[in-house]
């Protein structure tokens, strides 16, 4: 009798249907609730974008990293949080010294900079020696061999930190110039924000030139697309992929220092990992291997943290949803994997490459 | 002193024998061409001379240098170009980077100039320069391997089937290039399943046979060879 059904109907795409309608239901009543409400005036709409834009910028150079990896060797280099941590944890160091001799404050712009340059060699040499030590003897063997080292890696970086600095949290001190707020009409915008933003957003211009102007660039993305025919071209491949995960280190790297302008607090061995898979949601979300895909997927994701609680969650009578940022990254994570996986400017996964 | 002397080489895919002692060799200056049928090791061939492959036995020699250990990259460096097996353009780039990754290896000052003189080969790549090459015809993305080839300034230029999958008009076209390249005094190994037309414009022909170096002679003698005829001329 029921026959008819059994050729048609699907549980998974039952359940996929009804989870889709559950959640543009959730999203559009608590969205019309909070905004009916009119609890969050339009000044503290704006900070909260301004600070989703912010943490969304921190969250794209870290994924630039998995990105660049994962275009090349179609891997995901899950040890890249602690390359973030490793430059990140290392410069602390640089900044109290630099904060101690006045530095810091006589020469905020130099002082930043200078910090900025350590922690990308630090991360950039870690990431370049855990190509070369942890993931170049098993190019070629299946991928999972790869990705369960990249975890062992990633626990070997964690531990080999706690044993050079301590298990101690650390802070990174403030800078004068970055205090204060910038005022618009109504509005006003802490300085430290913008600068985080227009810093990330000038070493993302830079990759970008590099990638796509460069011969090393052109390199890369010839090496990406097919390494045979580019070994036949005359380039070193392996010396291209140690490149692109240096590239990757150094943008994980300043990541560390910007953000420790952005949150002082929290410096200590385990502080990559958040943000590393943070990072990796917005690499999935963007279109993994996919340059500007990254970068948009950092700033969708800073937005979508910073707002969809208070947003959504709040209007639903959530308590605490604030708390709930976290909640919010990995359910898109998990979103993106069920109804996009190809992210937001990936094409579709293709024989070769699945 | 030939170019590239190759001698008894044997390549394996893991356990499979694929030359078996191959040996032939190329004089400066000569078109040469490798024909046989599907799986008999003509690209193989190719791969091990260019270093994708190594053989596990016999040497290669290229301007008196062993150059069976030697890894692709450092090859074209020292002239030798390879236009692979299904063209091999990177889709991704434009025309105008493909050329770029051809001069990759070359620091000198003449790039732009051989720039202008592959748009000058190919007319059509030229309007084209700004296109990805993804988007480029069969025939199209057969002259952008070619010219990007050319573009390291090679010696030896080895050829992997540069007919394959183009239609019979645009066949002739490849070959009129091929030979005006030959002209230009580059040598040229071409490997080929359209025999027909690679004994047309080659000096001396090797015919490969399951791995192995059946017949060698002048390319005018190979077109008369009774074997060669019924085999690959598919003429009774």
């Amino acid at each position: 009798m029921f026959k008819w059904r059994t050729d048609e109907f699907s549980w998974v795409d039952f359940t996929i249907d009804v989870l889709r309608v559950v959640i543009v239901l959730g999203v559009v009543i608590g969205a019309w609730n909070t905004l009916s409400s009119g609890r969050i005036s339009f000044a503290q709409w704006v900070n909260l974008f301004a600070a989703g834009l912010s943490q969304g910028s921190i969250y794209a150079l870290i994924a630039l990293g998995y990105t660049l990896v994962y275009g090349i060797l179609l891997m995901i280099n899950f040890a890249h949080g602690e390359v973030f941590m490793a430059g990140a944890f290392s410069t602390v160091f640089l900044a109290e010294a630099l904060n101690r001799t006045g530095f810091l404050n006589a020469q905020p712009l130099l002082a930043i900079l200078l910090m900025i340059a350590f922690a990308g060699l630090v991360s950039m040499s870690v990431a370049i020696l855990l190509e070369r030590i942890a993931y170049r003897p098993l190019r070629g063997s299946p991928r999972l061999v790869p990705l369960i080292t990249a975890i062992g890696a990633s626990f070997f970086l964690q531990y080999t930190f706690r044993g050079l600095y301590g298990s101690g949290f650390k802070a990174y001190p403030g800078v004068n110039a970055l205090q204060g707020v910038i005022k618009i009409g109504g509005i006003s915008i802490p300085v430290v924000q913008v600068f985080v933003f227009c810093a990330a957003l000038f070493l993302m211009l830079c990759l970008y030139w590099l990638v796509e102007r460069t011969r090393i660039g052109k390199a890369m993305r010839a090496v990406s697309e097919n390494k045979e025919v580019a070994r036949l071209m005359g380039i070193d491949i392996d010396w291209v992929i140690m490149f692109t995960f240096g590239i990757g280190g150094f943008l994980a790297g300043s990541a560390g220092v910007i953000n420790g302008l952005f949150r002082p607090q929290g410096v200590n061995f385990y502080m990559g990992f958040i943000p590393g898979i943070k990072a990796f949601t917005a690499a999935v979300l963007g279109g993994i291997g996919n340059i500007p895909g990254a970068m948009l997927g950092g700033l969708f994701l800073g937005l979508i943290e910073a707002i969809g609680p208070n947003l959504v969650l709040a209007g639903l009578g959530i308590p605490g949803a604030n708390q709930l940022k976290d909640v919010i990254a990995f359910t898109m994570l998990v979103l993106v994997l069920i109804f996009r996986p190809q992210g937001i400017l990936g094409e579709r996964l293709s024989e070769t490459k699945a | 002193m030939a170019l590239l002397q190759v001698n008894e080489i044997h390549t394996y895919y893991g356990n499979i024998h694929a030359l078996k002692g191959v040996s032939f060799e190329v004089d400066s200056g000569e078109i040469i061409a490798l024909i046989g049928s599907n799986g008999a090791g003509k690209t193989t061939t190719l791969r091990t001379i260019s270093g994708l492959m190594a053989p596990r036995e016999g040497s290669i020699l290229y301007d008196g240098e062993d150059i069976s250990a030697s890894r692709a990259y450092t090859l074209v460096a020292k002239g030798i170009s390879m236009v692979p097996e299904g063209r091999g353009v990177f889709a991704k780039l434009t025309v105008e980077e493909n050329l770029d990754m051809g001069a990759y290896t070359r620091r000198d000052g003449g790039i732009k100039a051989d720039l202008a003189s592959a748009y000058e080969l190919f007319p059509r790549l030229e309007e084209r320069k700004k296109q990805v090459a993804g988007t480029l015809s069969g025939g199209e993305q057969q002259m952008l391997a070619i010219a990007r080839a050319l573009m390291a300034r090679p010696r030896l230029l080895l050829l992997d089937e540069p007919s394959m999958g183009l239609a019979p008009v645009l066949v002739d076209g490849v070959f009129d290039t091929v030979q005006r390249i030959a002209n230009e005094g580059v040598t040229i190994l071409l490997v080929e399943q359209n025999a027909h037309m690679a004994l047309q414009i080659a000096d001396r022909g090797y015919v490969l046979q399951s791995g192995e170096v059946a017949i060698s002679d002048t390319a005018a003698n190979l077109r008369v060879n009774e074997t060669v005829q019924r085999t690959y001329l598919g003429i009774d």
